[in-house]
């Protein structure tokens, strides 16, 4: 690998909708080319034929067999949790013109 | 006799048991206590006396009436901020989660409740169990109570400082790299990360889904092996949790499995960037095994030098798409100033997150980001199947597997803030364990000329639990490291 690793700090806030300030995009941005810089180290590593881990054990899916879904909280519980709500309702900003 | 409050469950059950102490006096001597050590050590984040207080003569009344639960029934438990106790507030130690009440129990929380245990505060953490030294909480610093001017580790820093001051007689921490096992190794205490799926995650707040696990800390062995048999059991609410084939009694196992034993010994692990002193101990450590009989072995993990990155690449992309569900929406932190629905995303998350957060979700999000994902997660997942079978091919040879739990002993507080990745090395010896999904324990191996504690890591085999707790408990009877308490 001859490119420095970097990352566009802008674009990836942007997709993980995180609002950073300028000060915070240069820290975070210098201190995460240096990480990247020690994550080269597995591109020299023989993975050909090596199946990927994505659980350190075997898991399968799991079907519902009919039972009851477990505890249920009703909406005056789960609307008063929110920041802002009305009539058991989560209130957000306008979405559609 | 030590103080009531920096007793053992086997030692405090008993007297509980024959009726010399009640679980009001005991759990009134803990409060007490905390009232006076709390200003220096600072691991709460939230304490309420009287609800303590309210289950512990709860205990006594069913001890009255003869329906007391077993050795748990009216210890009061310390439980770090992120498992949800109904009613409770829930941070993570964040901005995010500033107002958060729980609106249920975590399954290790109802499992603990039945057994009787009294459920005292909240302890401090790094925010969202990101980081090794608690300094990323949002609202406390804990201090190490063998030197205040140290950090106590982390995450479940508040959870190991609350216990080596005697502000509980037990914890529950969290582990995702190391987070029982480093704090339990920098307070010297116990601390224990069971196999991947022996505890349910039901109402732990989700950092890295495949490496989360609850666990317990105490002060020997023989806890820890009391309070994980509360705590374990398949749950329909977690579909990763597992059922053990064939549950053993842990504590009384401790008394027939005695060893010896053939104990590996990672060659990787001893060799750069261990502190001379603690390189010595765990020496010391490996020397006490061999004389009373185990058989040493050489063994190689030639993957473990990975672990740093995989666990860095898997951990934050995991994280990433946890922590999306804090969007400002539904609970938590909501910006006063966003007008439309993705500046309420962006601002929300902007204000409630800390700086090691921002710095994991920025991580996670580019290494699942296009172009990326093939060089970067996926590359990390199967270096992770590498990592995990250097583990299985050492088990062939080998018990169990013995180790440092810290490079180093606990470092100054603002010593490594403003370098993450000299933080993130901190986790070298504990996170290749979580990546591989076995159990391991963190035990007390010793101090260092400056009386800063040590910890010896036993690693095992996948639900080999009782062994692990043996190996460890035989350690434990030949020395008194567990026995010294810090000055306060």
């Amino acid at each position: 690998m001859t490119d420095q690793a970097h990352l566009d700090i802008d674009y990836v806030a942007r997709l993980a909708r995180l609002d950073l300030t300028a000060a915070e995009k240069e820290k975070l941005g210098t201190q995460l080319d240096a990480i990247l810089e020690h994550f080269e180290a597995l591109k020299a590593v023989d993975v050909s034929g090596v199946e990927p881990t994505a659980h350190a054990h075997a898991v399968e899916n799991v079907w519902r067999e009919g039972d009851s879904a477990g505890p249920v909280y009703g909406p005056e519980i789960l609307a008063a949790m929110a920041p802002e709500s009305r009539d058991n309702q989560v209130v957000v900003p306008k979405v559609v013109e | 006799m030590p103080e009531l409050y920096h007793q053992t469950i086997a030692e405090l059950s008993a007297a509980l048991e024959a009726g010399s102490l009640s679980s009001v006096a005991l759990t009134e001597a803990v409060i007490a206590r905390t009232d006076s050590v709390e200003p220096k050590v600072q691991a709460f984040l939230h304490r309420d006396a009287e609800d303590a207080l309210e289950q512990a003569r709860a205990s006594d009344e069913r001890r009255a009436a003869g329906k007391t639960r077993g050795p748990l029934d009216g210890i009061p438990v310390g439980i770090k901020d992120i498992l949800a106790v109904e009613g409770q507030p829930l941070r993570c130690a964040s901005k995010m989660l500033d107002n958060f009440v729980s609106p249920y129990d975590a399954t290790v929380i109802a499992k603990l409740k039945a057994a009787g245990a009294v459920l005292w505060g909240r302890l401090n953490m790094d925010e969202f169990a990101m980081g090794s030294s608690t300094e990323n909480s949002a609202y406390a610093a804990t201090a190490n109570p063998w030197d205040l001017e140290r950090i106590p580790g982390g995450s479940s820093g508040g959870s190991a400082a609350a216990l080596a001051a005697g502000e509980a007689i037990a914890t529950i921490g969290t582990d995702t790299g190391g987070s029982i096992r480093q704090p339990a190794a920098l307070c010297g205490v116990v601390g224990m990360k069971p196999t991947y799926g022996l505890v349910s995650r039901y109402g732990l707040v989700a950092f890295a889904s495949s490496l989360d696990q609850a666990g317990p800390m105490s002060r020997t062995v023989e806890d820890a092996a009391i309070l994980l048999q509360a705590m374990l059991g398949k749950d329909p609410l977690d579909s990763t949790s597992i059922a053990m084939p064939e549950v053993p009694d842990f504590r009384a196992e401790l008394k027939t499995r005695k060893g010896p034993w053939r104990l590996g010994v990672p060659r990787e692990f001893l060799a750069e960037g261990i502190d001379p002193e603690v390189k010595a101990n765990i020496e010391a450590a490996i020397d006490w095994y061999r004389q009373q009989g185990s058989e040493i072995v050489d063994i190689s993990l030639p993957h473990a030098h990975l672990s740093v990155p995989v666990y860095y690449i898997v951990a934050t992309a995991e994280a990433s798409s946890n922590l999306a569900r804090f969007d400002g929406v539904r609970y938590g932190h909501r910006s006063a100033v966003a007008d439309d629905a993705i500046s309420l995303f962006t601002k929300s998350r902007g204000e409630g997150f800390g700086d090691e957060v921002k710095r994991r979700i920025i991580l996670g999000t580019y290494v699942l980001s296009s172009g990326y994902y093939d060089a970067y997660y996926l590359r990390a997942q199967k270096v992770r199947t590498l990592i995990r079978r250097d583990f299985e091919t050492a088990f062939e040879q080998v018990d169990a597997i013995l180790s440092p739990t810290s490079p180093t002993p606990a470092f100054k507080r603002g010593e490594r803030s403003d370098d993450p990745l000299a933080m993130y090395l901190s986790d070298i010896y504990t996170i290749a364990v979580n990546l591989a999904g076995l159990p391991a324990l963190s035990l007390p191996s010793g101090f260092t000329s400056d009386g800063l504690p040590i910890g010896l890591q036993v690693i095992g085999k996948a639900f080999g639990e009782a062994d692990l707790f043996a190996v460890a408990h035989a350690f434990e009877q030949g020395h008194d490291f567990h026995l010294a308490a810090a000055k306060l």
